[in-house]
């Protein structure tokens, strides 16, 4: 690894300080959800449904409500009129269609993994045992599982909707003026130019989180505290609110320490709202924390989607028009903000480059299969996938170098501020100079020599280079842009600033952490800010009525958003120290100047730092008339625009072509993110999104069998890389600072995961496109690419996934086997 | 999660554990380093009504050298096995195979017999036990008997150990002086087999004069690939000669189909590292 990072200033700001956090979230001394023990709780197991589609006849409680310490059993029918509809925050057209989403199910499951009944218990084991004595019968109907047979109503998911179909979202250039007509430019295309069509599959993810979720309400208090493992405390509050009929101002939402989220604890979730009405009933304090095999089975999950692309270019490699038409699978309901999560990615698909006309369709279409919401990059990874192997499609057409060609089609340095043919301004970028240092450090001339000698030689190792040259928009949102996509809430994001009177400093902020280093990156910002030392800098967050205000943490916003109205709050302590420290040091507030903590009477030695200046505050013996004492401040602030983020990043793969193993050989990425605060944050924020973006290209993939069920339904068989599958990252920036906020700085969260999936899969195409082959589905396995090598020789093709490997499976496990239980393999 | 209740047996000799067994009947399990078992349990796809932990038996722990084998009792954990200089020395293919078993925690807690016992076709050492001739020694109410490898796997996860017995130890006849390989393909690196080669070969001026192959993940139990051991007798150890034997490792199997391909990429596989497996095994 090499991490190449220029300090931005002479402060704290730059410094690759080690994270605060990061002793006790390691350690594991500190409190996550499922650590609360609360005098007299109760714990909640769930009953869950083992069909993707099925009508409930009957349930029977009788004998779970009469095991040992079972306090209740609810099922959707005790419940159905008190529970609402699981809210949805995007409604992405007016007439979206979308079911009621009970958090139990009343009479009907919609996917294996919901929600049937709930057992309440004295501990969590008597739960778990009475979970297993509720007896639901169930009538199974056929279920939509496929997502091309779902969008023709083939069959229902949800019979009384009448059709699958939830939304149909189209933005068009020409309609919006923002650029030409694409059908125009693709029929020209056809006539005197080049048209590249392409069919490309995202397949579904799993967030895989490493903290299970877990949730504790306590109803005990005059608040009703809920503590949950969330990425949206603020959000949660507001929606339980809104749906269950409580007033907002009695509930306490509390995300504690959490661990992980990448987009799938943005939910609200059926588990909490069961967890909250079981603790409203009962008046006792319930706690439920799920299993992973749950986790992974009902848990939201991520991305499905099936693209279809058609990219115009002239004969010389000039990009001409983009047309997408995308199917997105939505699941079994449309969730918090699942029916947006496409459209997120709608403004992204033409990308770094100047396409003239574009063109965005999408249906939304329901399955019987689990839910879908966000998953880190949300949106715009499969855009960027899209984008960015059609480029290397093109430059195949054109019989040119895949950095050519997108060289001869992205925006110029020296053109920026650019707008796009969607409407969106790029404030700042250097898609040159990226490329330029990533090309350097990745020998890419070595490589594509060594590439041909291969290819000449017929060695049985193959190497292909992958190429993405990306770029996203993230800091949700400006609050304006989000009303005009019929989002249900703003953009915005709040901070306060505490001046004690022993000079530390408590910041809180309503960027909700949960995992990123918030406490650290923060800290380091307002030392600058205030003069004071990192070590005397508090954060707090995730605590309603602490951090009373704000919006949370996704889409790579805490800190292009989150960040400056934390810098405006500091400076609004600086603003309201300075006339007190100017009547303490008897001079107009004109001579002071403030530095490095201090304020300054400009020409001569006296001075006072603003630690004396909070004590003599909160002593408030000697303050001008009229002002009030305190240095308390806080900021709201909306964003004016995106953050836009942009990288090269360049991969090179070994293919076995006996086995279709691919081995990373080396893998650079230079992303230009703007000013860096942390660089040692950043470069885990970067190492953790690659792997996880190459994940989807070669690990990665829920596969569901015929009758519905999840078959990747453990972590033998969804294979989350580690340390162990990943080879080191040469990683480095170049920087252009962002022009929409007072530090410069861009999102980083998820830049790391849009990129790397098609640089992974563009390289394993590369690497074998001599043998006829243009597209490996993802996941990139070595048995599909074995396949497509072979695929002219032996009629081979896709192969059909079949049941998992039966390592656990019931039958064999429990009946057959005899004597010592041991393995010899899997990590589970 | 939570698993099932159940009694709890801690017996510290061989025969307390017998007789526990005897006496819990049908709804015992046996549980060694519990890195199958656990799992299952806490997924409630098992719910067994005693557990008979068998981690306080001395006497089913250690590695000796009896004359012309070496044996290795059940309850040896993977990483004591992976060290020991006699299984290095006279079981070469053992301590590659067992070094290629899960991670360094599963090492730690899982035990040789255990795994062995638990007979999951994918699981890493049944195979290199096959195409070594092992011996498993089963004591019973009765006293104890011995079982070859050939006749110990019977089929997915069930051997010839029966509901009152117990495998106490393992014997694997000395390969001094022969070389040994475990090829294992895998897309991640603490995942099960998609399939696996164990082989040992013994040089004599450049021609294998003997060969052993094991196949991993081929079929219900390990396979052993005689028609490519015979094959390789009296051929020297050079990539042509080698691919052409090993041609034929995969015929006669019936391996599974799933997520990670299909029967006949893996027998494909079969073909393509066995001949690895034996080409790393005559260089080493």
């Amino acid at each position: 690894m090499t991490a190449t990072q220029e300090r931005t200033s002479s402060g704290e700001v730059g410094r690759d300080r080690r994270r605060k956090e990061d002793q006790r979230l390691i350690t594991g001394r500190t409190r996550w959800t499922d650590n609360i023990q609360l005098p007299g709780m109760l714990h909640l197991a769930m009953v869950r449904s083992p069909f993707a589609h099925a009508r409930i006849t009957s349930i029977d409680t009788s004998e779970a409500k009469a095991a040992t310490n079972v306090v209740a059993v609810l099922t959707g029918e005790d419940v159905k009129d008190e529970q609402g509809s699981l809210p949805n925050a995007w409604p992405i057209t007016p007439d979206q269609k979308a079911p009621p989403h009970p958090s139990i199910a009343v009479d009907r499951v919609a996917f294996a993994g919901e929600i049937v009944a709930v057992v309440v218990a004295r501990s969590a084991a008597e739960a778990r045992d009475a979970a297993e004595l509720v007896d639901v019968d169930y009538e199974e109907l056929p279920a939509a599982l496929d997502l091309k047979d779902a969008a023709n109503d083939t069959t229902l998911a949800h019979p009384d909707l009448g059709t699958n179909k939830s939304a149909f979202w189209k933005f068009d250039s020409a309609e919006a003026g923002t650029g030409g007509n694409v059908d125009e430019a693709i029929e020209k295309a056809r006539g005197d130019g080049i048209v590249i069509e392409r069919e490309y599959r995202q397949q579904r993810l799993i967030p895989a989180f490493m903290e299970p979720r877990s949730v504790v309400v306590d109803p005990t208090g005059e608040q009703i505290t809920v503590w949950s493992a969330t990425q949206i405390p603020h959000i949660l509050r507001f929606l339980m609110a809104a749906v269950l009929g409580v007033s907002e101002a009695k509930i306490r939402v509390i995300a504690p320490d959490v661990g992980g989220g990448f987009g799938g604890k943005l939910q609200t979730t059926p588990e909490e709202w069961a967890t909250f009405m079981a603790a409203r009933r009962l008046g006792k304090p319930c706690k439920y924390t799920e299993t992973r095999s749950e986790s992974l089975m009902a848990g939201h999950h991520g991305r499905d989607q099936w693209q279809k692309l058609t990219l115009s270019a002239t004969k010389d490699g000039t990009v001409t028009g983009l047309k997408v038409e995308l199917l997105a699978d939505m699941g079994a309901y449309i969730s918090l903000v699942g029916g947006g999560v496409p459209v997120l990615g709608a403004f992204m698909f033409n990308a770094i480059y100047k396409f003239p006309a574009y063109q965005f369709n999408c249906q939304t279409v329901l399955t019987n299969k689990t839910w879908t919401d966000a998953y880190r990059g949300a949106g715009r990874p499969e855009a960027t996938f899209a984008i960015e192997r059609l480029m290397d499609e093109l430059a195949v057409e054109l019989g040119v170098d895949p950095l050519e060609v997108r060289e001869k089609n992205w925006i110029k340095h020296e053109e920026f501020p650019f707008i796009t043919v969607c409407g969106l301004e790029y404030d700042s970028g250097n898609y040159e100079a990226a490329t330029a240092k990533a090309k350097e450090m990745f020998g890419y001339d070595e490589l594509r020599a060594e590439q041909q000698r291969r290819r000449d030689s017929g060695d049985p190792v193959q190497l292909g280079i992958g190429v993405s040259t990306f770029t996203e928009m993230c800091g949700l949102a400006p609050s304006r842009v989000l009303g005009s996509l019929d989002y249900g809430a703003g953009g915005w994001e709040h901070a306060s600033v505490r001046m004690l009177p022993t000079g530390k400093v408590e910041v809180i902020t309503g960027a909700s952490a949960h995992g990123q280093g918030h406490e650290t990156a923060w800290s380091q910002i307002v030392a600058d800010r205030l003069g004071v030392a990192f070590e005397d800098v508090e954060v707090l967050h995730g605590d309603t009525q602490i951090a009373h205000k704000g919006l949370d943490t996704y889409g790579s916003r805490s800190l292009v958003v989150g960040g400056e109205a934390l810098v405006k709050a500091a400076d609004k302590v600086v603003e309201k120290a300075k006339p007190i420290a100017a009547h303490l040091l008897e001079a107009s507030a004109d001579d002071l100047e403030f530095s490095g903590g201090k304020f300054s009477v400009k020409g001569t030695d006296k001075g006072m730092a603003i630690g004396e200046v909070a004590l003599a505050t909160f002593a408030a013996h000697n303050l001008p008339d009229g002002v009030e004492p305190s240095l308390d401040s806080d900021a709201t602030y909306d964003p004016v625009n995106f953050s836009f983020p942009h990288g090269t990043h360049l991969c090179a793969v070994e293919i076995d072509t006996e086995t279709g193993g691919v081995k990373m050989r080396k893998y650079v990425c230079v992303d230009d993110i703007g000013n860096i605060v942390n660089p040692l944050i950043v470069s885990g924020q970067v190492h953790g999104g690659l792997v996880q973006g190459i994940a989807q290209a070669l690990f990665e993939e829920a596969v569901h069998d015929e009758a519905g069920t999840l078959v990747s339904a453990s972590f033998v068989d969804y294979l989350v890389p580690t340390a162990a599958d990943t080879i080191s990252f040469d990683t480095a920036h170049t920087t252009s600072p962002s022009l929409t906020n007072t530090l410069g700085t861009k999102g980083v969260g998820e830049a790391g995961t849009i990129a790397s999936t098609p640089a992974v899969v563009n390289a394993v195409v590369d690497a074998i496109r001599h043998f006829g082959v243009d597209d490996v589905q993802m996941p990139c396995t070595p048995a599909r690419i074995w396949k497509a090598i072979h695929a002219h020789d032996q009629g081979g093709g896709t192969p059909t996934p079949g049941d998992a490997a039966p390592h656990f499976d019931e039958q064999d496990v429990a009946d057959r086997t005899a004597g010592a239980d041991d393995t010899a393999g899997g990590a589970q | 999660m939570i698993p099932a209740k159940f009694d709890y047996v801690a017996p510290t000799s061989v025969e307390e554990a017998l007789s526990a067994l005897a006496d819990a009947g049908d709804d015992a399990k046996v549980i060694a380093g519990g890195q199958s078992l656990l799992p299952v349990l806490r997924m409630r796809l098992n719910a067994p009504e005693v557990i008979i932990d068998l981690g306080r038996i001395d006497a089913l722990r250690g590695i000796r050298d009896d004359g012309d084998a070496i044996v290795i009792g059940a309850m040896t954990t993977h990483a004591d096995v992976q060290a020991d200089p006699l299984v290095r020395e006279h079981a070469t293919l053992i301590t590659k195979a067992v070094t290629e078993v899960a991670d360094p925690q599963i090492r730690h807690r899982g035990t040789f017999g255990g795994a062995l016992a638990h007979a999951d076709p994918a699981g890493d050492l049944g195979a290199p036990a096959l195409a070594l001739d092992a011996e498993f020694v089963i004591a019973g109410s009765g006293g104890t008997r011995t079982v070859a490898a050939s006749d110990f796997f019977v089929d997915l996860f069930t051997t010839a150990i029966e509901d009152d017995e117990l495998l106490t130890e393992v014997r694997i006849p000395k390969k001094t002086g022969w070389g040994a390989h475990y090829e294992k393909f895998v897309r991640v690196a603490h995942q099960w087999p998609i399939v696996a080669i164990g082989a040992a070969v013994k040089v004599d001026g450049g021609t294998i004069s003997e060969a052993r192959v094991g196949l991993t993940n081929m079929g219900s139990t390990p396979l052993r690939a005689t028609s490519v051991e015979q094959a390789l007798v009296g051929q020297p150890a050079t990539d042509e000669a080698v691919r052409a034997a090993a041609a034929s490792a995969g015929e006669g199997t019936n391996p599974p189909s799933d997520l990670n391909g299909d029967a006949d990429y893996r027998r494909h596989l079969a073909t393509v590292l066995t001949r690895r497996a034996v080409l790393a095994a005559a260089g080493g």
